[in-house]
């Protein structure tokens, strides 16, 4: 079972109170981007055992979007943060090097 | 406005009861909950103070509950709501806010008694024990498998909002859960 922490209404709470929205951190491309560009941005994804870092939606609480590094072998979270960012805060690094020393994830280390 | 409640006044008989409210007039308001206007106008409504995060501060069928950091719920006597909307809309003109009646698109029901702490505890992934849950906590979650919102009482029973479509379902998944005797665990 995945406890999750909501960073907008502060509830901790197990997996099926919220809904996963998949790979965090994704840049878009789209109209106008190359063939390589778009392809990666709708296909390929990094799907990592270890660290890795989702976007979340508290969808049966307060409704917000927000952020999650875990890892997906041990569900342990290393922290959840806002969605009004483009790459992990460094508070959240350092708890999973913390825990994980020499992780990467993408150009994240 | 509807006339009756999805329930239409049911209740059931024990020592944990389960029961119809009857209508309730409540008022999705979202904008900034931070904005002197927006909490003047709610006190006025309600006589309440702007609650905190997880919290209500409800007297009888008055009061505010924090849905979001952008979401107050205003309860309101059901004949009233109509008037409060036009009044916050009023109030806060020019500011980036929506309030809307939602009254009859939901239904209210009371869990009472000495089990009602265990009744909501077998339906929904919330910490029901007295330190983490006591009078005036509100709370958002699932309720098997719907959304549905509570707060605790100063009396210690809970007031249980979902939507009114689902208020058979709810109604049946609270009077399921009540009939059996309270474990004593909480
Ligand atoms: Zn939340």
């Amino acid at each position: 079972m995945l406890i999750l922490e909501c960073p907008y209404c502060g509830v901790t709470g197990e997996e099926t109170e919220f809904h996963g929205g998949g790979e965090a951190h994704l840049t878009r491309h789209g109209p106008g981007s190359s063939d390589d560009d778009f392809e990666n941005y709708l296909f390929l994804r990094e799907n990592p055992r270890g660290v890795h870092f989702e976007r979340w939606r508290h969808v049966n609480g307060c409704g917000k979007w927000f952020h999650a590094a875990r890892d997906t072998a041990t569900l342990e979270v290393f922290g959840t943060y806002s969605a009004q960012t483009t790459e992990p805060p460094q508070d959240i690094k350092d708890a999973i090097t913390a825990k994980r020393p020499g992780w990467s994830w993408r150009e994240f280390k | 406005m509807s006339e009756t409640s999805a329930l239409n006044g049911r209740g059931t008989e024990g020592t944990t009861t389960v029961r119809d409210t009857g209508l309730q007039g409540m008022i999705t308001l979202r904008g900034n909950l931070a904005s002197t206007k927006l909490k003047a106008i709610c006190k006025e409504i309600t006589g309440q103070p702007m609650p905190k995060a997880g919290q209500a501060h409800v007297s009888g069928d008055t009061g505010l509950a924090w849905m979001s950091p952008d979401e107050l719920l205003v309860l309101v006597p059901h004949g009233q709501a109509a008037d409060a909307v036009a009044r916050i809309d009023a109030a806060l003109a020019g500011q980036h806010f929506l309030a809307v009646n939602v009254s009859d698109a939901r239904a209210l029901i009371a869990v009472e008694g000495a089990g009602a702490r265990e009744v909501i505890a077998r339906l929904c992934p919330v910490d029901m024990s007295p330190e983490a849950f006591g009078p005036g906590a509100f709370r958002r979650t699932r309720m098997a498998q719907i959304p549905a919102a509570f707060w605790m009482e100063q009396d210690g029973s809970l007031r249980v909002i979902c939507f009114r479509s689902v208020a058979e379902y709810a109604f049946g998944l609270l009077s399921t859960a009540a009939k059996s005797p309270a474990v004593g665990f909480l």
